[in-house]
């Protein structure tokens, strides 16, 4: 689902409640399949994700954008570089 | 005469047509409504037991059963393969050319592995996502006599999370009982920062691993395979030497999604409201199962709790009645057992709101894996449970 996020467009990935496989996994299947370039919001509950998704992004090469609290929830934005 | 009609006879098709044909009973019976499902094979296959072909003597014809066999007597069966979706018109195109029109569409159409899609894999890797590989694998074990095997996930979503990690206990179990462990390597690849995506599992996990010598990688998202150096390659970069490559094969959703509009590509995930499991944008278009783009394990389980959802819903419209609400609303549930090898075994069991809490792996658990694969036929797909 594409919508705006902060001042930019995103292709947001809605994991809330997402326990298996988890709001990593659904990025890494969002980001393999986005093209270089494209902006991916993810929504997250699990509040580990604001430690793992930006370890993962930092070892995968890409860029983190901005990790924010939401109400209730955390957002994640990531760009995909390669 | 309304019409209900139903692309897969998987858990999800299978379940929802079985409820339905039930609860509009005297509606079908009187010939105002029509159930019908079309499946490719007429056959149902109970998936979660490939693994048990390599690694539990299970037998391929034990784990299928002609689809007819599963049905209500008020269900339809039509076999035939779903090429073409007209959402405008309302009606679906068989291979063979026939039109079949519908009032209330509910696609279950499920995932399909395509490995072809990375290069080297079908030559170089094994995997246990269908009946033969799960054969190949078991024979590439039988003649295996020692060296470095890898295990990893090509792709994501794929079926089942849990199954990687219980293969790998499941396969160091083996090997330590035919005296060929200490002559192995197990690696183990792991998407994400951790073992499992549930902290708790993966600790427990991370645990056995440990115990029982299974090295493992993090945040190795299999991308490459190299055959003539023998190594597979990751997204992030790093990789990996094998003398057996064990690999999630990709999976993609239905073709015939893609080809309608209704599921983008390359994935053909149906864009799926998690709570009505309508499809989004097409009113009176149901999803579920391994067919929608939700978070969640594609698993039967999930296909299971998922199905009483649509079939109140596609009841309640027939009936020109509001939805049972708490019938209607689907929570994310799910629930599924997790080998840890050495006959033991845990469950996890969560919806959106609440996190799975599994217990110690104990033996209980992995005999109540045995029995629900023992019992399926004559619960689940008939709606029983």
């Amino acid at each position: 689902m594409i919508e705006q996020v902060g001042n930019q467009t995103a292709h947001v990935v809605d994991a809330r409640g997402s326990y298996c496989p988890g709001p990593l996994m659904e990025l890494i299947r969002t980001i393999r399949a986005a093209p270089v370039g494209e902006v991916i919001c993810v929504r997250s509950t699990d509040r580990g994700s604001r430690v793992d998704i930006p370890k993962w992004v930092e070892k995968a090469g890409h860029r983190l954008v901005d990790v924010a609290e939401r109400d209730g929830f955390d957002e994640i934005v990531v760009e995909k570089t390669h | 005469m309304e019409r209900i009609l139903i692309l897969g006879g998987g858990v999800g098709g299978t379940i929802v047509a079985n409820l339905v044909g039930r609860k509009l009973r005297h509606w079908v019976d009187s010939g105002q409504v029509s159930v019908t499902v079309v499946d490719r094979l007429g056959a149902h296959v109970y998936q979660p037991g490939f693994m048990y072909i390599t690694f539990g003597g299970e037998r391929p014809e034990r784990l299928q059963r002609p689809e007819r066999s599963l049905l209500d007597s008020r269900v339809q069966l039509v076999v035939g393969e779903a090429v073409a979706i007209d959402t405008v018109s309302r009606a679906v195109r068989l291979e063979t050319g026939e039109w079949l029109g519908y009032e209330h569409l509910v696609l279950a159409t499920g995932s399909r592995i395509v490995p072809q899609e990375m290069e080297h894999f079908e030559d170089e890797a094994h995997h246990f996502y269908s009946a033969e590989a799960a054969l190949r694998l078991r024979s590439a074990l039988d003649s295996f006599t020692g060296g470095r095997i890898v295990i990893g996930i090509a792709g994501m979503p794929y079926k089942c999370p849990p199954a990687p990690l219980e293969v790998a206990f499941l396969l160091e179990a083996e090997l330590r009982q035919r005296g060929l462990r200490e002559d192995s390597e197990i690696d183990f690849c792991s998407p994400i920062g951790r073992a499992f995506t549930i902290e708790s599992v993966s600790e427990m996990a991370t645990e056995q691993m440990i115990e029982k010598g299974i090295t493992l990688h993090t945040f190795f998202n299999v991308e490459a395979i190299d055959p003539e150096r023998r190594v597979v390659q990751s997204l992030e970069g790093e990789e990996l030497a094998y003398d057996l490559l064990i690999l999630v094969p990709p999976h993609r959703g239905a073709q015939v999604l893609i080809d309608a509009g209704l599921a983008p590509a390359p994935g053909g995930w149906l864009p799926t409201d998690r709570q009505t499991l309508e499809v989004v944008g097409q009113t009176g278009v149901y999803a579920l199962g391994d067919a929608t783009d939700l978070p969640l394990s594609k698993a039967g389980s999930t296909a299971h709790f998922e199905a009483p959802v649509v079939a109140e819903r596609i009841a309640a419209a027939v009936e020109g009645r509001p939805p049972e609400e708490l019938q209607a609303t689907y929570n994310g549930r799910v629930m599924c057992f997790f080998e840890i090898g050495d006959g033991k075994g845990t469950l996890l069991r969560f919806d959106y709101d609440h996190p799975p809490e599994p217990p110690r792996p104990n033996r209980f658990w992995h005999l109540g894996k045995l029995v629900f694969n023992k019992t399926y036929w004559h619960t689940v797909p008939r709606g029983r449970v």
